[in-house]
């Protein structure tokens, strides 16, 4: 498991909230030397996973860490909720598919901009979403 | 930001908006709302929306500045989308969503090359 260097939690329940976490987000990754395309890389995941969490559960908690595993630094992500659940996490991972009239790219799409993606769900109990980007130099 | 707040300029026959904040929904549909009234108003036969200020487009925004595309394109009016950065482009392709139907320019002059070449025909 890599190490945590620093962790910040907010509640996500208005699309202000959205906004403010992947404007966090973005300012770490700057501020930890994240070239361009992976800063947009990982804001884009983190306004796709947070909106997931505002429309599917109407709240929920965006967790932004900094991690090391000993060789690289990084930056993980945890956006969880207690909201319906999801059914068909395959289906929900492949993309093109929505519940709630989107492009049905949050899931998909986010996992192709991040370096680890893990999902843990749970119907009637919640959703865990994990994703890690590693800094390129 | 409130209906309106974001500056439409007409250039000739054609309307140029330049977004330089989150479209998040509270405006997004007040901007495309905009948009198409002053649209019909000023009789503009050509869009040009510059996001060379958006330092992300997730699926959301895309979808809303692909919509306003095709609104403007039921009233008559062509859309060029300019300006994306390298990082965003290469991020939405990379989340599997290319835009495809809507058009592109590398910037403000280009676009409006592109609308007048459109205006010829």
């Amino acid at each position: 498991m890599p190490k945590v260097l620093s962790r910040n939690e907010q509640e996500i329940s208005t699309e202000d909230d959205v906004v403010v976490f992947r404007r966090k987000v973005r300012a770490l990754a700057q501020q930890r030397g994240f070239d361009p395309f992976a800063t947009a890389a990982l804001t884009t995941a983190a306004s796709e996973l947070a909106r997931n969490v505002l429309v599917h559960a109407a709240r929920g908690l965006g967790v932004l860490e900094e991690v090391n595993d000993g060789r690289r630094s990084g930056l993980r992500l945890e956006l969880r909720d207690e909201g319906p659940g999801i059914v068909d996490v395959e289906r929900a991972l492949a993309g093109g598919f929505s519940t709630a009239h989107s492009l049905g790219l949050g899931l998909s799409g986010s996992r192709r901009l991040v370096d680890d993606f893990q999902l843990e769900s749970t119907v009637g109990v919640g959703t865990v979403v994990t994703v890690v980007k590693w800094a390129r130099f | 930001m409130t209906r309106g707040s974001i500056p439409i300029l007409r250039v000739g026959s054609n309307l140029i908006v330049s977004v330089q904040r989150d479209l998040h929904d509270a405006i997004a549909e007040a901007f495309q709302e905009d948009l198409l009234v002053t649209i019909e108003k000023d009789g503009a036969t050509g869009l040009l929306i510059d996001i060379s200020a958006l330092d992300m487009v997730d699926s959301y925004v895309a979808r809303v500045l692909a919509d306003t595309g095709r609104m403007a394109k039921l009233m008559g009016t062509e859309t060029v989308i300019v300006g994306m950065r390298p990082e965003v482009a290469a991020t939405l392709v990379r989340m599997g969503y290319t835009m495809a139907g809507v058009r592109t320019a590398l910037n403000v002059d280009e676009g409006l090359i592109v609308l007048a070449r459109r205006g010829r025909k």
